[in-house]
């Protein structure tokens, strides 16, 4: 059930210049939260900035009753959430959306994605990990070594992980779909997820509906309410005839889609 | 002390509405206030024949506000009086139907459609700024709104609405129309028309260019044309534009709307509605207001 609480910031990590992670009380959420979903944060209690940011979740402690989120400092909103201190209360609404990733015995499972897109897709690992028998691969790639976070922590919730830069700068030189493809020459996942860029979820849409490959994608698009009042967050289906368009959208049928389901 | 509102035709147990194309139809909401305790509903507009909306991106925050180019996608009446309607029959709230077309064919169909259903009232919408045919081809003058707004008329025994748009010269124009063809009341108003430009980019945020402006940045130009139109036309207000506190809605009743709706306060915070209901009986305990109408229009211009 979707709550809308004032969570306690119990820590804080500023895992580089623009980025921050944080870990606030939130029980009734980490409870009801499933990997992919995502939360809304008004930063201030204030009109301005007007709107809640909707930020995905990181990890997700139901023991403690703990979520973690991490972002990166893009505009006003964020950076007034980057000056939010240990002790003070987010005003948060979650957890919101309803497709989320799918977590179940695959055999061979490749998760992939791309710079900030990564956040997502550690709660989907160590489900994966913890609750199933997946041989789990994780792909992730980034723009240079500077722009490296979170390979420790992607380490444990995977069998493998191979890390690309765009440079060559650390791991692998070139893009994680790259390697995803190599590798599905010698044994072919039966299952893809995936969170990045643009340009990488189309490569991996069509890389996995070209072989076949069951696929889930998550998605952003700029949203007004994130509970699926105002019909925003559209994206546009692949069953679409070319001159009647058909949307769904992210905050109600996502924000994970099955990639052949929607047009990126 | 009363609170009890009759917009109208249509009695609301307060004057506290949620406005159309921010809440559904209400689902969404239900799942953090208690519906019951609206006074009612402006469902989502809703056309003859569904409708699939703009390209996104279709939102953009601007500030105190945000634009919107939806193109009011809604499942059809159809869908609705299967689907939405036995839903919000649940509630003791009154259901007013934002109604909205491309022809006035298509508000004449819609109307005898809504004219057949368990509900309180139509909120006509001549004022969307996000579609090219139908509501700002009528919305605008005197005689549009009128020959839209009679034509309807003919067919709906229901209280009637007109909701009209900002981005005219003379909100009083409009107004006249609608009071002229016979509504029975007013609502205003809805988005004004603006644009947001990525400067990275050099295009528009928006996909569709253009959207309708909303949020507190445009609370004070509501508030003006209400009291314009209060003072040119007798039929009640309902009036909306950037509400988000009882204090906003008091403003609002002081300028003459008998009741209000909150917009995109509803995104902000999904329980503003009930904020707004708790603060309007606040200020009345502070008054010493026993009756709520007796504040609408009675603002003192200096």
């Amino acid at each position: 059930m979707k709550v809308n609480i004032k969570a306690k910031i119990v820590k804080k990590e500023q895992l580089k210049e623009d980025i921050y992670k944080y870990s606030i009380e939130a029980n009734q959420i980490a409870k009801d939260a499933k990997p992919g979903q995502f939360i809304e944060i008004r930063v201030l209690d204030n009109i301005e900035p007007l709107l809640r940011r909707p930020i995905s979740i990181y990890n997700i402690e139901k023991e403690t009753g703990i979520v973690e989120f991490i972002f990166q400092v893009k505009g006003k909103g964020t950076e007034i959430l980057a000056k939010r201190e240990v002790g003070e209360e987010l005003d948060i609404i979650g957890p919101l959306g309803y497709g989320t990733f799918e977590v179940k015995d695959y055999e061979n499972v490749a998760i992939i994605g791309g710079g900030i897109g990564i956040f997502p897709l550690y709660e989907l690992a160590k489900e994966l990990k913890e609750k199933t028998n997946t041989h789990v691969h994780i792909y992730i790639g980034f723009r240079s070594k500077d722009f490296i976070v979170l390979e420790e922590e992607f380490k444990k919730v995977s069998d493998e992980l191979t890390i690309t830069t765009d440079d060559g700068s650390y791991g692998i030189k070139g893009f994680s779909i790259d390697e995803l493809k190599k590798d599905a020459e010698a044994k072919t996942p039966n299952k893809i997820f995936a969170c990045g860029p643009l340009p990488m979820l189309k490569a991996v849409q069509e890389f996995s509906i070209s072989k076949d490959i069951p696929c889930e994608i998550s998605l952003e698009e700029k949203m007004g309410c994130g509970i699926g009042a105002c019909l925003g967050c559209a994206v546009k289906t692949a069953r679409s005839p070319k001159d009647a368009p058909e949307y769904w959208h992210v905050c109600k049928a996502g924000p994970v889609f099955n990639a052949k389901d929607v047009e990126i | 002390m009363n609170t009890e509102v009759n917009l109208a035709g249509i009695k609301m147990k307060n004057p506290v509405t949620v406005a159309s194309g921010t809440f559904g139809y209400g689902r969404e909401f239900a799942e953090f206030i208690d519906l019951n305790k609206l006074g009612g509903i402006c469902t989502k507009g809703t056309s003859l024949k569904p409708r699939a909306g703009n390209k996104p991106p279709r939102v953009y925050e601007t500030p105190a506000g945000m634009l919107n180019a939806i193109g009011l996608q809604n499942p059809g009446v159809e869908y609705f009086m299967n689907n939405d309607l036995p839903y919000l029959k649940k509630f003791d709230t009154a259901i007013i139907v934002n109604a909205c077309g491309s022809t006035i064919e298509d508000y004449v169909e819609l109307a005898k459609v809504l004219n057949t259903l368990d509900i309180d009232g139509v909120e006509l919408n001549l004022s969307c700024p996000n579609v090219k045919a139908g509501c700002l081809a009528f919305g605008t003058t005197y005689e549009g709104v009128k020959e839209v707004t009679s034509k309807v008329r003919k067919v709906l025994d229901k209280p009637l609405i007109v909701k009209l748009t900002p981005n005219v010269t003379d909100i009083t124009m409009p107004a006249k129309g609608a009071k002229d063809a016979g509504a029975d009341g007013v609502s205003l108003i809805n988005t004004l028309l603006g644009m947001s430009i990525d400067i990275h980019k050099r295009r528009p945020h928006l996909a569709n260019n253009t959207g309708g402006l909303s949020g507190p940045c445009v609370k004070p130009v509501a508030v003006r044309m209400v009291y314009q139109v209060a003072q040119a036309v007798d039929i009640p207000i309902l009036g909306l534009g950037g509400i988000t506190t009882g204090e906003d809605a008091i403003e609002f009743m002081l300028a003459g709307a008998t009741a209000v709706s909150i917009g995109t306060g509803n995104f902000v915070a999904p329980d503003t509605s009930i904020k707004v209901i708790d603060g309007i009986e606040k200020y009345m305990k502070q008054y010493g207001i026993d009756d709520i109408n007796s504040i609408v229009g009675t603002v003192q211009m200096n």
